[in-house]
Formats: C-alpha cells, structure tokens, sequence
C-alpha cells in the first residue's frame, strides 16, 4: 500500500471492444485516448470553470447525468443539460436531492452507464451515505465536487472542509487546481476509474467559486473528437442488466449473517476496495503527467505543500518571498489525496527542514494527512488556514513564514 | 438475456451446483405465460428462503417471480429489510444498495437500460417493506410517480419494521401499540395507493397474498402497464406474524380475515380508463395464447 509508482511508459489501457475512429450519433469521432490527451493540437479557450466542464463533457461519451441545484455547482449541472438537449449527452433529468441523485447515479451505473454528476458543500454530505455504496458496488461514477463551506450558520462561499469526509469512502479523490486540471482530469478520470482492476467512483474536487466562477485560460481539443465510450463488461462484477446469469450460489447468503465468516468476508471486500484505490495509481500517471505530485525548487529548505487553489496561491507567495525579501521557498503540489502519494512526499521532502501547509478550511486536513506519512513532522506547519469563504491572500502566506522565520513584517497590518 | 445465457458449459458442468443444473434444465425463462402454477413442476426461481417458518413475505416472493412475464429481462431493486435475507437466493438478478433509495435507484437503472437496450422491455421490478416505500424512502416513491419512470413498485406491506424488531411504521394501522409506539400508533395507516393514483401510476392495487391467482394478475397487470404507459404500484399485505403474535401456521388465516367485506385489506385496484381498454386486450391476447397452446397439446 502506498507505494510508488513509476511513470515509465504508461499509457491508457483500452477495452478490447472499442472501435477506435467509429462516429457517434452527434458525429464526434471515437478517439485513443493516449493520442487525444497528449498528441492532439489544443486551442486556447478563455472559460468559466463551469463551461470548462461542459466542454469536457462534450467530448466524453457521456450515457447519463443527473442534475440538482446547489450553489456553486448549479451552472456546470445546467450546462450538462444543455448538452443533453444538443444530443451530446444520452440520458439527463434533475434528481429531487443530492441523497436522491447520487441513487440515480447508482441505477445508472449498475444499468452499465458512464455517470457523471455533481454536487458541493452541504449535497455532498447529504448525499454521504451514497459514497461507500458506490465504492463497495464497484460503480466508476464520477462525481465533481465544487467544494464549498458546510458549518453552519449557513454559507456557500468557498471552503474544502468536505474534501475530509470523503478520505474514507473508497472513492478515488483528486483535487484540481486550475480549470485545466479540471478539463484533463474529468476526461482522464473516466479512464482511471473504468480500468477494470480499479473500476471505483472518483470525486473530481474544485475550490468552488475560485475556479468554477473564475474565467482562465484552458487548452481544449477540437470537440470533433470524444473518448470511447463505457464498456460495461469490463467490470469486475455483473452488470446489472441480465445479460448474464444471475447465479444463484449460496445455499446460505453470508454476508448477512452475524458469524466470524460473515465478518470476514465484509473485511476483505473492503480491503479490496482500498486496494484498488492503490491500483488505480499506475493508471493515474498517464493523465497526470507521470506524477501524483508535481514539485519546483525542491533543494530549497523551505517548501509549501498544497492541494486546489491553494497552490496557486502559494505559487505567489513564493514569488513575493523571494521578490522582496529574498527567501526562497520550494513548492508541492497534491494532486491525488486518495491514493495518497506518500512516497512521492516523502522523497520530496526529504530535504526540507520547515514545511508549510496552507488551507482552505478551519481543520487543516492536508496537514493531518501530511504529518502522519513524515518522520520528523515537527517540520510541518499547519497553515495558514482560512475557512468560511474567505480568500488567502499570497500576503497570509508570506506573514506565516516570515513569522515562524522571526522576520517580522507590517504587511497584513497596513492592509487596514 | 436469452435462455442460451444459462446453458452450462460442458467442461465446468460437473462441478456446477445442482441448483443451477436444475434451473438451466427446468426453470420457466423465456415462457411469457409462466404462472405460479408452475411452482412445484418446474424450477423455482426462488431457492430458499431465510425467513421465519410461515412468513408470509416468503409466498409472496414465490408467487411474484413465478408471475414475472420476463424474469430474464428483469432486474429487482430491493431495499434493506427482511426482503434483503432472500435476494441473495433469487434466480434474477437484483440490487440492494441503501434503506429507503431504491426507487432513485430503479429510475437510474431504468433509464439506462432503456439507452443500452432500445428494442428490449427489461422489466425494472422494485421490491421494498413498508418502511423504506412509505417511510424512509417516501420521497424517492413518490418523486419517481411524478416523474413517470416507467417501472413497477411493490411494496410489501407488515404493517411495522419486523427486520428490526416491530417498530411503528406509517402503514401501521391507528392504535396499534408497537415498539416506538409505546401507547399505540396516534394516526392513521397512511393511504398510499390513493396517494400513488394521485401521483400520476397508471395502475394500482393492493391487496393480500392470500389468493395466487389475484396476485399473479396484479404482478403481471403492473409490469405490462408500466412498459406501455409509466408508473405502476402494487400494495401487497404480508404480516409479519412474529411481530403481531402469531403462529407460523396463522399467516393466511390473518390474511384471509383481513381482506373480508369491511376491513382494511378488501382488495382494490385503480386505473385510467385507458389503461383498462389496454389490460381488456392483453389478457385476450393471453388467453388466445393459452388456448393455441393447449391446442397444440393436446393435437
């Protein structure tokens, strides 16, 4: 278990079944997935992190969606309407809850359908009790989680607390950064979580409103071009569509009995879950450019490790530390939290002696997830962190290290 | 799923469990006109059950998967309760997911074998107590009729959550003293097949399952109404003889009394107008067919 994966030359298995170069009915060609994410000219668009996943979907193959509304996610599930009307998308209509919709998703998915829908904040922990179905069912749903605050009194500003309470659902967990991660993972996480030795739902994360609000420069393929579709005879178990036989095997159905039998076999299969969570690591380094992590300027004794926007922000921070004060910082980006890179931090941080760990949400999860894989961890520091929709200014970031340094600056204090 | 699906292969035969050996050589898949008539000559599509002796849930799952048009292409969404101890022993393919969402789970599961087999009826068959139908899951029942999601919903009704121990339930009768109904239930049996005509199914009954025949026309009434026109809802009363005190040979007895003139389980069935004209034709057709084939026989 979380053990390192090299990169090599891996590339995106393929069902035997798929028939590259075949149209669709909206014409779009059926493409390799290795030649679509990494040998296809891309364009510059300008877009919405909402519009960054409508664009994706459009070029996924996509059999069903279901939509509820919930701030900030409610435009990216209109949009996927909108493609359902323009015939991209098969199957799409509004659940009545997220608890509801994550059901939905489930029929789909054990009726051998490639599922996408979203949620944030507060759906995702009503739909909660879905997760550790969908991971124990084996169903590759995926799900973008635009992550928003859960406390209440209420808010639906940005907050990635949610993020922790899906750590132990047997979904795979990635976080994006940018609409790009966005836009690549969307399409590389079909590809991840349908691979039939991992075949689990993914929870895509976003920092709602920071990118699904905020416009930014994405590269896309022509949408001419879309991934193979979902083969649902790839699934390490049935699908529920009686094409095959419903085998009736157990003269005693186990499972539901209370002996040490029963019990052990919920205790394996559960294990097989977070194993394939592992397995899925090898498939991810094709879509994430060969590493679960992505590091700069890892000599540097100093290192900020992050996870979604708050990369971006300490990437500025870095920049005004060296600029005006001439402390140089390496940097860490997080981009799967489950399967978690351990290795990959640990070789990263061998050289760090201070390690901070800025956040978007009032506990500090990252840092938690961090400390506990680092020998050492007196080396990390758990901020800064902010919470409730508030903003990290790189400024935050800069005033934690150069306090914890003993340089003493006037920067947050002048901001009045 | 044609009947070829089940033949055993020649090379693994030998070590193939009897059960399946003898629903490859005797169960009624592909024969439109099966009947609960057939338990007893040919293979059961139930094996065993793991219910108490004399449960009246147990009959009813006998004669619902002997009453099936198509049992394979069809697929049961069950819920958790004590019908969940006996999927695991069903011939026919089935889900349980979570309490109380299996209608969110058949309106998924419908829709995309709708997409994936557009020329096939694949019969989504939802199977769930009276807890996760009306309580828990009320919202899920009830949005799926809004939306006219074209599968059956079968609800066996006991009258109280037995898989837990006898607890209250919306569709326990008023007065009723029960576990979380420590001076017996303050309201009304909610009156869910008017509330499911209502909600827009096409046809509802509901009824015991102390007469074969009458529920094996509501099964196949149901799925036949929900392929052609949307939602349909059958209300079958199964006591739960442990919890309202009474022997495993009792069972039919409670059923019997239950559905005498006045009391709360005289069958009912509501349809629209043209739901009947439609049934009128189908059971012609099906007797035409019975009548050929019989014909056949005895030519």
């Amino acid at each position: 278990m979380n053990k390192k994966v090299e990169a090599q030359d891996r590339r995106i298995l393929l069902s035997e079944t798929v028939e590259l170069g075949e149209k669709t009915n909206k014409g779009q060609t059926v493409t390799d997935p290795n030649v679509l994410f990494n040998e296809m000219e891309r364009e510059a668009s300008f877009l919405t992190g909402s519009e960054v996943i409508r664009a994706a979907i459009k070029r996924a193959n996509l059999d069903v969606s279901v939509a509820y509304p919930i701030t900030p996610q409610s435009e990216a599930a209109a949009l996927i309407g909108e493609l359902y009307a323009e015939g991209y998308v098969r199957e799409y209509f509004r659940g009545e809850s997220e608890f509801a919709v994550m059901g939905q998703c489930a029929g789909a998915s054990f009726g051998g359908a490639r599922v996408f829908t979203t949620t944030a904040g507060p759906g995702t922990l009503r739909a909660m009790e879905n997760f550790p179905m969908w991971a124990g069912s084996r169903l590759p749903i995926q799900v973008c989680v635009t992550c928003r605050g859960i406390n209440s009194p209420l808010s639906i500003q940005p907050d990635t607390l949610e993020m922790y309470y899906l750590l132990e659902t047997g979904m795979l967990v990635w976080h994006a950064e940018t609409a790009q991660d966005l836009y690549d993972w969307i399409l590389g996480g079909f590809m991840v979580s349908e691979q039939p030795d991992v075949h689990l739902p993914l929870a895509l994360c976003c920092d709602g409103f920071f990118v699904t609000h905020t416009k930014d420069t994405v590269m896309l393929q022509s949408d001419e071009y879309c991934i193979p579709a979902y083969d649902p005879y790839r699934s390490p178990v049935p699908c529920m569509d009686m094409e095959c036989p419903p085998i009736r095997m157990m003269r005693d159905p186990f499972i539901m009995k209370s002996n040490y039998i029963s019990y052990m076999t919920h205790a394996s299969w559960q294990q097989e879950i977070h194993a394939a969570v592992e397995r899925s690591r090898k498939h991810t380094l094709p879509i994430m450019n060969g590493s679960l992590i992505e590091t700069e300027n890892l000599d540097r004794e100093i290192l900020i490790v992050a996870s979604g926007t708050a990369v971006s922000q300490g990437r500025e921070a870095i920049r005004l530390l060296e600029e005006e004060e001439g402390i140089k910082v390496g940097l860490v980006k997080i981009k799967s939290i489950r399967p978690f890179p351990t290795e990959e931090i640990r070789e990263a941080t061998a050289n760090a002696k201070t390690i901070f760990i800025p956040e978007f949400n009032i506990k500090g999860w990252l840092a938690r997830e961090v400390k506990s894989i680092l020998s050492n961890n007196e080396r990390v520091i758990a901020g800064p962190h902010v919470a409730g929709g508030m903003t990290m200014p790189s400024e935050v970031i800069v005033d934690e290290i150069k306090k914890s340094l003993g340089v003493a600056g006037p920067r947050l204090e002048s901001r009045g | 799923m044609s009947k070829e699906k089940i033949q055993l292969s020649e090379d693994l035969a030998d070590i193939m469990p009897p059960e399946y050996q003898e629903m490859v050589a005797t169960a009624t898949f592909g024969n439109e006109d099966r009947s609960w008539k057939d338990i007893g000559t040919s293979k059961e599509l139930i094996e065993q059950h793991s219910l108490c002796a004399g449960c009246p849930e147990s009959i009813a799952f006998r004669f619902i998967l002997a009453s099936i048009p198509a049992p394979e292409d069809s697929v049961f969404v069950g819920s958790t309760g004590c019908t969940s101890l006996v999927f695991p022993h069903v011939g026919v393919q089935n889900i349980h997911s979570l309490f109380g969402n299996q209608n969110a789970i058949a309106s998924g599961l419908q829709r995309a074998l709708k997409l994936r087999f557009p020329d096939v009826y694949k019969d989504v068959i939802v199977l769930a107590g009276d807890g996760a139908t009306v309580d828990i899951g009320l919202d899920m029942t009830m949005q799926s009729w809004f939306r006219q999601e074209k599968f059956t919903t079968i609800c066996f009704d006991n009258e109280l959550y037995a898989n837990t121990g006898g607890q209250e339930s919306g569709l326990m009768q008023k007065g009723f003293v029960s576990k979380m109904a420590p001076v017996g239930k303050k309201f009304e049996k909610v009156r869910l097949p008017e509330i499911a005509f209502e909600s827009g199914c096409h046809y509802v009954a509901c009824l015991t399952v102390s007469k074969p025949n009458r529920v094996e026309q509501v099964i196949r009434n149901a799925i036949y109404v929900s392929r052609e026109f949307g939602p349909t809802y059958v209300q079958l009363y199964t006591p739960c003889i442990l919890e309202i005190g009474k022997q495993s040979m009792e069972g039919l007895d409670e059923m019997k009394e239950s559905e005498a003139i006045g009391q709360r389980f005289v069958m009912k069935e509501f349809m629209t107008d043209e739901v009947k004209e439609f049934l009128k034709e189908k059971n012609a057709e099906q007797k035409a067919r019975k009548k050929a084939a019989k014909a056949a026989v005895t030519a």
